[in-house]
């Protein structure tokens, strides 16, 4: 539509240079039936624009101004106190290893579910979705049914003198349930629509699996692989519910970054608690930017091998 | 290949079904289905009239009013804006445009604790947005609807725009050769085109925001009977130790989410019908 108004702009501006042609101006009218008024066009535009500057604009700029409210030097502090250092620290491995883990899984699922044919496929599809459907709360409160002292191994952990809830390992597990299904999502339908017939050529030609995984299949899937690998780590990093039902919030222990945002802005350090969701939310801008990036070249492939495969 | 395999799947020349259908089967089990069972399990430990009490305790059944009706209400103003946007993105051209389209994103990326203090600081009485409204939004249940109406904005564009792009301007055209005002082509030609993925949209931004937890309890301010959602109560329960409160409640939200999930694929396969006619 919008080359239309283009064209009809262009006719008009033409008829406005030369009156001979006068006859021109009177086309505009006909992308009429297909569009809106001007006038209403833009108040669509305004009133969108008005909603999006006042539930994510402003609340993104705030961050960061609230964050440098008290200058640089109390936003330095904020983020190389010792309980900050800490909390990043503890983020990083939880994402460090859920991150891995849930690629191996997804790679393993992908391939299983789009290069063979079996029964129950539609169900596993659904089972590993579940995780986005459950509550960050409660994808914390069966890890404490699990492991808790109260909790079907919790008197086994306390013999043997290990903990897991409260501890540096229930933080790791609440995130990998929270983050499983990123990057198995991004993958299975990429190579659902790619099919079968590169590794099958593979396999015939006396490619081995492993190798036919490395040399054929990952490369065909890297971006798709990419995208699922930043989304899970933002996730893997911003998680606050479950990890917060597990954590214990022992200060320099077991807090991550967004629970240490929350002791601070409970303390009232304001500065400081947006001093750290600054850092997390420069983290969510890389995000959108790498997804910008990767994303449309994610859906090019997934269309290329759509027509490719009749 | 024994014949067990065999009815198992299709036979094919590709090595590797047994180890990456097993390994992917014991992950699920073991990160997944085993600890999700333990929810359910744990209910089976007390008896019918000892969970029917938790679940339906004044309390509760507060916090499931505000956690439902706040979330109801921001899927809903989702569902409109939602459209307006995706409309917008699809249709229009303006200053700024792939930028406001990437930034649609934002709450899907930017964490919850981190949006839950920008909107408190920004909703409070002396905040930016704050000090210019008559009435109260931040520790109060309408606090509760801004946080939601935030982290369920992106689910009604993300899922409306593409049904959008793909829309055959043929039709529009062919209703203006018809007669048709502009108004009548987009009530009875577009919307309804739309709706399956517009209502799609709705039900997954309404699912996220019955289990959203973290931006909510910043603004809410979390009193008891009026301003306290379902996923802090459950918390409240653990931090008292009252593992099978909190289970019950749990199992409550649990059922309304797979309930919600199952009503979202039925959508779903309903809109893939209705694009491929």
């Amino acid at each position: 539509m919008s080359a239309v108004i283009d064209s009809g702009k262009r006719v008009a501006a033409a008829g406005a240079d030369a009156p001979v042609r006068a006859h021109a101006i009177a086309l505009p009218r006909a992308h009429d039936a297909v569009s809106e008024p001007a006038r209403v066009r833009r108040t669509l535009i305004g009133a969108a624009l008005a909603f999006l500057t006042l539930f994510l604009f402003v609340p993104l700029v705030s961050v960061f101004v609230q964050a440098l409210a008290k200058g640089v030097d109390v936003y330095w502090a904020a983020l190389v106190q010792a309980d900050a250092l800490s909390a990043l620290k503890l983020t990083l491995i939880a994402a460090s290893v859920s991150v891995p883990l849930n690629l191996v899984f997804g790679v393993a699922a992908a391939w299983a579910i789009a290069k063979f044919d079996f029964r129950g496929k539609s169900v596993l599809l659904t089972l590993i979705d579940l995780p986005f459907s459950v509550s960050p709360v409660i994808a914390g409160l069966i890890y404490m049914l699990v492991f808790g002292l109260q909790g079907w191994c919790g008197e086994w952990l306390r013999d043997h003198d290990m903990k897991v809830v409260f501890a540096v390992p229930g933080i790791v597990l609440a995130t990998v349930f929270v983050t499983f299904p990123f990057i198995a999502r991004e993958l299975i339908p990429l190579m659902q629509a790619q099919g079968q017939e590169q590794e099958e050529a593979a396999r015939v030609l006396g490619a081995s699996g492993w190798q036919i995984l490395w040399r054929v299949t990952l490369p065909n899937v890297k971006w798709a692989l990419l995208y699922g690998v930043i989304l899970c780590n933002a996730r893997a990093m911003g998680e606050f519910g479950a990890v917060s039902v597990v954590s214990g919030h022992i200060r320099g222990q077991t807090n991550t970054l967004p629970l240490h945002i929350e002791i601070l802005y409970n303390d009232y350090q304001f500065a400081a608690a947006f001093a750290v969701a600054s850092l997390l939310a420069g983290l969510a801008l890389v995000t959108l930017v790498l997804k910008l990036a990767v994303e449309r070249r994610v859906r090019q492939q997934i269309a290329a091998a759509a027509t490719e495969r009749p | 290949m024994s014949t067990r395999a065999l009815l198992l799947r299709r036979h094919s020349v590709l090595p590797g079904f047994n180890l990456s259908l097993g390994f992917a089967l014991l992950y699920l089990c073991f990160v997944v289905l085993i600890p999700l069972s333990a929810v359910f399990l744990k209910t089976f430990t007390v008896s019918w009239g000892t969970f029917v009490d938790t679940v339906t305790s004044p309390r509760v059944v507060a916090s499931y009013r505000l956690t439902f009706g706040a979330s109801l209400l921001a899927a809903l103003v989702n569902g409109v804006f939602g459209l307006l946007v995706a409309w917008v993105l699809v249709r229009y051209r303006f200053a700024g445009k792939r930028i406001v389209d990437a930034l649609v994103d934002l709450p899907f990326a930017l964490p919850t604790a981190v949006a839950g203090i920008a909107l408190t600081t920004l909703y409070a009485a002396n905040g930016w947005i704050g000090k210019w409204l008559p009435f109260k939004v931040a520790y109060t249940p309408l606090g509760v609807f801004v946080a939601l109406t935030f982290i369920g904005l992106p689910f009604v564009v993300r899922t409306v725009q593409p049904v959008l792009e793909d829309l055959q301007r043929e039709l529009e055209e062919a209703a203006a050769t018809l007669g048709a005002s502009r108004l009548q082509t987009f009530a009875r030609v577009i919307f309804p085109a739309l709706a399956p993925a517009l209502l799609t949209g709705f039900a997954l931004a309404f699912a996220r925001a019955l289990g959203e937890y973290g931006s909510v309890i910043f603004i809410a301010g979390n009193m008891p009977m009026v301003s306290e959602i379902t996923s802090l109560l459950i918390i409240t329960k653990l931090e008292q130790y009252d593992y099978t409160g909190a289970t019950a409640i749990a199992v409550v939200m649990l059922v309304a989410a797979f309930v919600l999930l199952l009503l979202i694929n039925l959508l779903q396969a309903w809109a893939r019908r209705r694009q491929g006619r």
